[in-house]
C-alpha cells in the first residue's frame, strides 16, 4: 500500500519547486509578458486575415487560431522553463537536494502549465471578442479541453527542455523535436474545440470524445514523463 | 562522523578513461585538496562524490554504506562549485528559504538570517536579486546554501575562482571554520598557494590516476607543494 506520507512528502517538494519557478517569473514577468503578447499578436493577424466584413469564422477555424496560439506561447515557456535552472547551475543545486526527480519533474510541469493556463485566460477572452463566440455554459467544457491540453503539453514539453538543457541551438531544437509528439493532443484539442464552438449543432458526444482522448494522453504523458527525468537529467 | 573512502574508482565517457583505480580515503574534520592539471578527472571525481555522476567501476563507501545516487548519504551533502548554483531572479532570502525547505530543514526567516549572518552577510538586501551580487557576496550565499542543510561532507569545486584577494581570505577561514566544525572537506583547486595555507590532505591526480596523496596534520609548506606538485605532474 503506498505510504501516504511518502505521497504527500513527494507533493509538496512538487509544489516547492513550482512555487519557486512562480515566484522567479512573478519577479522577471519576463516568461509570461512575452508569452502573452505572442499569443495575441497570433490571434490579431488571424482575425485580420479571417473576419471578414464582420463576419463570424467557422468554428474549426476559431478553434484552430485558439490552438496555435496555444502551442506556440507554450513553446516559449518550455523555452524558458530550464535555462533558468541552467543558469548559475541551480539545477546542481536542486539535483543534489533529496527532492526526488519525480517531484522536481511534476513542480516544473506545473509551473509551466499555470503559466500557460494564464495566457490562455487572455487568449479565450480575445477569442470571445474578436470572433463573437459562444459565452455559455459549453465554454467551460471548452475550459477543460485547453486544461487538459495544457497539461499534456507541458508534461512532454518539460521532458525534451531537460534533456536539451546543455544543447546548443535548444530553442530550435525543442520545436522540431516537440512538435510531431504533441500532434495528438494539438488535434484533439482543435476538433473538440471546434465541435464546441459550433453555434448551430454543438456536437457534444464529439467533443467528450476528445475530451477524454485527452486525459488518456495526459496520463500517458506524465507516466512516461515521471519515468523519463531521472535518466534524462541525471545521465553522466 | 565516519571517513569517505573511495575503492578503486574508475570512470569512463565515450571511451575516454577519466580516472583510473582512483582509491583514498578522507577523514572527517580535515581539508583535503584534490589537485592537478586539468583533465586530470578532478571534477569528475567531485561529481562522483557528489552523487551527480556515477563511477563505471569501483565504489564509494561512506562509514559502512555505499555512497550512490539515490542513496539517503546525498543529504548530507553540500556542494560550492565556481557557479553559485543559485537562482539569479530570486534574493538571497528566497533562495536559502526554498532550498532549506527542500532539505526538510528549518526554513523559517530567523534560520535564513542566521544562515545569512554566518557567512558574513547579515545586513544582505532583502529585495535586490542574487544576480545583482557581487562574485564574493554570490560564493558567500551559495556556501548558505550549501550549508542550509547542515551537511556532513563538503565538496567544493575551485570555489575561489574569480574571487578578489579579500574573498579568498575569507573563503580559507571558512575553509577551517568548517573543519573544525568537524566536516568532511574536499577541495578542488588549481590555488597551491592556498592548499598549503588550508589544506591537511593532499592527493593529486594526473591522467586519471591518483599519482601523490598525502597527509600532514601540520599543513604543507608552500614551496615544497609546488615542487612536489611539479615532481607530480610533470610541470
Amino acid at each position: 500500500m503506498a505510504d501516504p506520507t511518502a505521497a504527500s512528502g513527494f507533493l509538496r517538494q512538487a509544489l516547492r519547486v513550482a512555487g519557486k519557478d512562480l515566484r522567479i517569473e512573478w519577479h522577471s514577468r519576463e516568461v509570461l509578458a512575452t508569452m502573452t503578447f505572442l499569443a495575441v499578436v497570433i490571434v490579431l493577424i488571424f482575425s485580420f486575415a479571417f473576419v471578414v466584413e464582420g463576419a463570424r469564422p467557422p468554428a474549426p477555424v476559431v478553434s484552430g487560431i485558439l490552438w496555435v496560439a496555444v502551442v506556440v506561447s507554450g513553446t516559449v515557456a518550455l523555452s524558458r522553463a530550464f535555462d533558468r535552472e541552467r543558469e548559475g547551475e541551480a539545477i546542481r543545486s536542486l539535483l543534489l537536494s533529496p527532492a526526488p526527480r519525480g517531484a522536481i519533474y511534476l513542480g516544473k510541469v506545473a509551473a509551466t502549465a499555470a503559466l500557460m493556463l494564464m495566457t490562455e485566460a487572455v487568449l479565450g477572452a480575445l477569442c470571445v471578442l474578436l470572433f463573437a463566440t459562444r459565452t455559455d455554459a459549453l465554454l467551460a467544457r471548452v475550459a477543460l479541453l485547453l486544461i487538459l491540453g495544457t497539461i499534456g503539453f507541458a508534461a512532454v514539453g518539460c521532458i525534451f527542455s531537460a534533456a536539451l538543457l546543455r544543447a546548443r541551438g535548444r530553442d530550435a531544437l525543442l520545436a522540431t523535436l516537440l512538435y510531431p509528439i504533441i500532434v495528438p493532443i494539438v488535434i484533439a484539442g482543435a476538433r473538440g474545440t471546434a465541435q464546441l464552438l459550433d453555434m448551430a449543432a454543438p456536437d457534444m458526444e464529439g467533443a467528450a470524445f476528445w475530451t477524454q482522448f485527452l486525459f488518456a494522453l495526459d496520463i500517458l504523458f506524465v507516466t512516461a514523463g515521471l519515468w523519463a527525468f531521472e535518466p534524462v537529467v541525471g545521465g553522466d | 562522523m565516519t571517513a569517505l573512502v573511495l575503492r578503486a574508482v574508475g570512470k569512463i565517457y565515450g571511451g575516454r578513461r577519466a580516472l583510473h583505480d582512483v582509491s583514498a580515503r578522507f577523514e572527517p574534520g580535515r581539508v583535503a585538496a584534490v589537485l592537478g592539471p586539468n583533465g586530470a578527472g578532478k571534477t569528475t571525481m567531485l561529481g562522483i562524490l557528489s552523487t551527480l555522476v556515477s563511477p563505471s567501476s569501483g565504489s564509494v563507501l561512506w562509514g559502512d554504506e555505499p555512497l550512490i545516487r539515490g542513496s539517503a548519504l546525498r543529504a548530507r551533502i553540500g556542494y560550492v562549485g565556481h557557479d553559485p548554483g543559485l537562482y539569479g531572479d530570486l534574493t538571497a532570502r528566497e533562495n536559502l528559504k526554498f532550498f532549506c525547505a527542500l532539505h526538510g530543514a528549518d526554513a523559517s526567516a530567523a534560520r535564513v538570517d542566521r544562515l545569512l549572518a554566518r557567512v558574513g552577510l547579515p545586513d544582505v538586501p532583502s529585495d535586490k536579486p542574487v544576480r545583482t551580487f557581487s562574485r564574493g557576496m554570490m560564493q558567500r550565499v551559495a556556501l548558505a546554501r550549501a550549508l542550509a542543510h547542515d551537511p556532513a561532507l563538503l565538496l567544493f569545486d575551485e570555489p575561489s575562482a574569480a574571487l578578489d584577494p579579500a574573498g579568498a581570505a575569507w573563503l580559507q577561514t571558512e575553509l577551517a571554520a568548517e573543519r573544525t566544525a568537524g566536516r568532511t572537506v574536499l577541495l578542488v583547486t588549481h590555488d597551491l598557494e592556498a592548499t598549503a595555507a588550508i589544506a591537511d590532505q593532499v592527493l593529486i591526480l594526473r591522467r586519471g590516476r591518483v599519482v601523490l596523496d598525502e597527509t600532514r596534520v601540520g599543513g604543507f609548506a608552500p614551496a615544497a607543494l609546488r615542487s612536489a606538485y611539479r615532481e607530480a605532474t610533470g610541470g
